[in-house]
């Protein structure tokens, strides 16, 4: 082998080292999202500063580390909000929020309505899905109906997507 | 007709680190090992169901994919975004605990989700997602 042919093998295999390094960071929140996390000990763990494991991340998942942690918390308190016994801000703390007020703005960015409003949705389209379905017509992320639907499906088509924040009407262009 | 789902395939980037992820860890039985060095074909399945196998394969492996096709590849397998499996297990938290009693990575721990099933989730060790399902 050639020395630039070595050098860029060199390069690669270092770039997969840290690609796998990310993805480990990744699955430590999916893991341990209702933990205290922060992106300072997800980094230190990693042996990388949180500026580089933000920028490497972002790079990487097309978001910031943080930013993953928060849908991630998010599409688990949707799902706890979908079972109707617990309150909002027993199901933000159960998922890691802090704020009550941090939890309810994301949640709503990502849902495209607030949690306490989720919540009473799924509660009405329990009681009368039909209604439900047609109340919530327009809405994509409006509480889906998941029944009878692989479960592997469900999580895809339930789960918010990053950085596709649910539109609420026009917004000003500037 | 009468079809049945023979074999899957899951990338590898190690192959001996995948035969013992899925031999030694997950208790399957090997089916059959070919090849040598990365180019390494490796059949697995559990014991007592010789119906369905996992291919544990070297990725692009096709004469086919371009370099840079194969460089994405092996980054989407080492950033954990490109092969999944669903397994699936009639006592989900004995196989979890048994799994990660090892070095395993761990992704998920057992969790009932709103879906209506139960499940948790490792890594292999080429960075492939493995869900198990428990069935009930």
């Amino acid at each position: 082998m050639c020395q630039a042919e070595w050098r860029r093998a060199r390069v690669q295999a270092q770039r997969l080292a840290d690609l796998a390094r990310l993805r480990r960071v990744r699955d430590r929140i999916d893991r341990e999202y209702a933990q205290p996390l922060n992106v300072e000990a997800l980094a230190r763990d990693v042996n990388m500063s949180a500026g580089h494991l933000s920028r490497q991340f972002r790079a990487a998942y097309g978001e910031s580390p943080y930013a993953y942690l928060m849908t991630r918390r998010i599409e688990r308190a949707a799902a706890l909000l979908r079972r109707g016994d617990l309150s909002v801000t027993e199901v933000c703390f159960m998922v890691g929020c802090a704020s009550l007020g941090t939890f309810t703005t994301r949640f709503t960015e990502l849902v495209g309505m607030s949690p306490g409003a989720f919540r009473r949705r799924a509660a009405a389209m329990a009681a009368d899905p039909a209604d439900g379905a047609h109340a919530a017509h327009d809405a994509a992320s409006a509480p889906l109906t998941v029944e009878g639907m692989p479960a592997c499906v469900a999580k895809q088509v339930t789960r918010p997507v990053r950085n596709r924040e649910a539109t609420t009407g026009e917004r000003p262009l500037a | 007709m009468d079809i049945t789902i023979h074999m899957t395939s899951l990338p590898h980037d190690d192959p001996d680190a995948s035969l013992a992820f899925y031999r030694d860890v997950l208790g399957f039985e090997v089916r059959s090992d070919v090849g040598q060095g990365r180019m390494r074909w490796i059949t697995v399945g559990p014991v007592g169901r010789p119906d369905t196998s996992i291919l544990l394969a070297p990725p692009a492996a096709d004469p086919g994919v371009t370099e840079e096709e194969r460089r994405t590849i092996t980054e989407m397998m080492a950033k954990g975004t490109y092969g999944w499996i669903l397994l699936a297990t009639p006592d989900l938290d004995a196989t979890f605990e048994k799994v990660q009693a090892g070095d395993t990575e761990v992704v998920q721990e057992p969790t009932e989700q709103p879906y209506g099933i139960r499940d948790c989730a490792f890594r292999d060790p080429a960075g492939n997602l493995v869900r198990i399902q428990e069935l009930r």
